[in-house]
């Protein structure tokens, strides 16, 4: 569905991905893991079409994608959820949730685009409780519902959520996760990049871990989450060995 | 220099009146402002050029047909010229800071006025009045006004309603909302925000147009008025908090009004210093604007 071929991107003469090859099959929740400042977000900035790939190859659905403008990829069916929700602050929830449908304009009815959006509401129960409400004074939790619910909007094939649990309670971190699990069994591809690898790898089919712009390890969830490095960098245990 | 004319009642309302009618070209302008503001960051010192050029085209236009199609052409083609403006000087610009497009609005402002002063000439012109004639007048609350006054202050009131319901009702206004709130979240729903700056410039500058047409009756146009019309309309955009339309009418009212009351007892001299004193006034002591909120200005970019 998607897949990476030897990506380079960065920023001016900041080289960030370092050629980059990674892929995603259909139906599948893949985790993106890497510490902070390992390129995650640039990459998914890269696939969407806001962060400029200068060399290698992305492909969505075997068309190629690369640099193509983000409004043309998020109309084709590959969705971006951003780092840090980037809602509409002085929008209503309603209008943020209509504006993802944005760009399937002209392709369908109001119709489709309201049974979308009961749908989204069926998934976040409390973004159609909030629908007047101006979507900056949600909290945290309710932002990323509702970002990830702009997304869903636009009748993404495949959506990539950047950090969707950043600075949110863990039940609202389960709630968010559940409601990915459900999207996948209902046929969507998910492209999962967090900081929270444990719970990342145990809704996920198989992972990449990012290291300054390479990726170093894949494989399985399972095999990740076995893998004594990864446990070692971000699964929080500690292995308190002279030898390594 | 006489204050104590402000203590009849009379001639303080009809002054008013004058004052209001300015002030309702100073809102404009300050709305033409804050659209272009609220898309890009960008202060767009070409704004009373559009004013001056969508007067000029309708009075060139009204020898040949009337004066409603006249007016309606000239705002198209205004709007056409804002188009062209952000085309070719704003959209190939990549990265550019704020302040660089400030300064290029400035000059685009400037080879406006020379091309007109070219296409025309450097006389004072004017539409016909709307409705009646040059010395018609009818009475508001007592004071004699010419009717062209209603025109103002009902093409004020239209284009607040009709901008208000745009930006909330329509999808195309919804995203320019979406773009001004967040322009690479609004890229990632799908809207093209390129094409959303070009159609505030497009509005914005049809707006200013329609403003231009509208007052010609009553302060006649040359081609060089675009100029002070900006800084007044800024001075308006900046004491209502930039960036708020419903504020910049309150605003805009106020300058003109207060403008009128220096005429009224005799400081004509000093009329234009009025609206630069407020200015400096409001920029030491709320720089939020009398509207604003200091989180807002503290969002802002300069
Ligand atoms: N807009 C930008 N301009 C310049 N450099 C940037 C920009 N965004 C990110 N960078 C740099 O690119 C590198 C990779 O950043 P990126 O945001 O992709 O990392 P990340 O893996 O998402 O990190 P985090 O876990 O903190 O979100 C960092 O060194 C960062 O400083
Ligand atoms: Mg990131």
């Amino acid at each position: 569905m998607l897949r990476v071929l030897n990506l380079e991107a960065g920023y001016g003469n900041l080289r960030v991905l370092k050629g980059v090859s990674m892929h995603v099959s259909p139906g599948e929740i893949v985790a993106l893991i890497g510490a902070n400042g390992a390129g995650k977000t640039t990459l998914l900035g890269a696939i969407a079409g806001v962060v400029r790939a200068t060399d290698g190859e992305i492909a969505f659905d075997g068309r190629t994608i690369r640099n193509a403008p983000a409004e043309k990829i998020v109309s084709l069916g590959c969705a971006l959820v951003p780092e840090g929700r980037q809602i509409f602050a002085p929008l209503s929830v309603q209008e943020n949730l209509m504006l993802g449908a944005y760009a399937r304009r002209g392709r369908e009815g109001r119709a489709a685009a309201h049974a979308r959006l009961e749908e989204v509401r069926g998934l976040f129960g409390v973004l159609g409780e909030r629908q007047r409400q101006l979507a900056g004074t949600l909290s945290g939790g309710e932002q990323q519902m509702l970002a990830i619910g702009r997304a869903l909007m636009s009748a993404p094939r495949c959506i990539m959520m950047d950090e969707p649990s950043m600075g949110i309670a863990p039940k609202v971190v389960k709630e968010i996760f559940g409601a990915v699990v459900r999207l996948r069994g209902k046929g969507l591809t998910v492209l999962l990049v967090e900081q929270n690898a444990k719970a990342a790898l145990a809704i996920a089919d198989r992972g990449y871990v990012l290291e300054a712009g390479r990726i170093v390890i894949e494989g399985s969830a399972r095999d990740l989450l076995d893998n004594r490095d990864v446990q070692r960098a971000y699964l929080g245990k500690e292995y308190r060995r002279i030898d390594e | 220099m006489d204050p104590a004319l402000l203590l009849d009642p009379a001639l303080l309302w009809k002054f008013c009146l004058a004052g209001l009618a300015v002030g309702s070209i100073y809102a404009i302008v300050a709305i033409g402002f804050n659209i272009i503001y609220n898309t890009t960051g960008i202060i767009n010192f070409a704004q009373g050029e559009f004013v001056v050029l969508g007067a000029m085209t309708a009075i060139s236009l009204a020898g040949h047909m009337p004066l409603a199609a006249a007016v309606a052409l000239a705002v198209l083609a205004t709007m056409l010229a804002g188009a062209l403006i952000e085309i070719v000087f704003i959209r190939w610009l990549k990265d550019a800071s704020v302040l660089r497009l400030v300064i290029i609005t400035i000059g685009v402002s400037i080879l406006m006025r020379e091309g007109m002063l070219h296409a025309w000439d450097e006389k004072m012109h004017a539409l016909p009045h709307f409705s009646g004639t040059e010395t018609s007048s009818i009475a508001i609350l007592g004071a004699s006004c010419p009717p062209q006054y209603l025109w103002v202050f009902g093409t004020l009131a239209v284009i607040v309603a009709g901008l208000s319901l745009f930006f909330k009702l329509t999808v195309t206004g919804r995203a320019m909302r979406a773009c001004a709130a967040n322009r690479t979240a609004a890229r990632l729903c799908g809207i093209n925000a390129k094409a959303m700056v070009t159609l505030s410039f497009m509005l914005s500058a049809g707006i200013g147009a329609l403003a231009g047409c509208v007052t010609s009756p009553i302060t006649q146009t040359q081609y060089d008025m675009g100029a002070p019309l900006a800084i007044k309309g800024f001075t308006v955009a900046i004491v209502g908090g930039l960036g708020n339309s419903v504020a910049a009418v309150g605003a805009g009212l106020l300058v003109g009004v207060l403008e009128s009351l220096s005429v009224m007892i005799g400081c004509s001299t000093y009329q234009d210093g009025v609206a630069v004193a407020i200015l400096m006034a409001i920029l030491v002591c709320k720089p939020s604007g009398l509207f604003g909120s200091a989180e807002a200005a503290a969002l802002k970019e300069f």
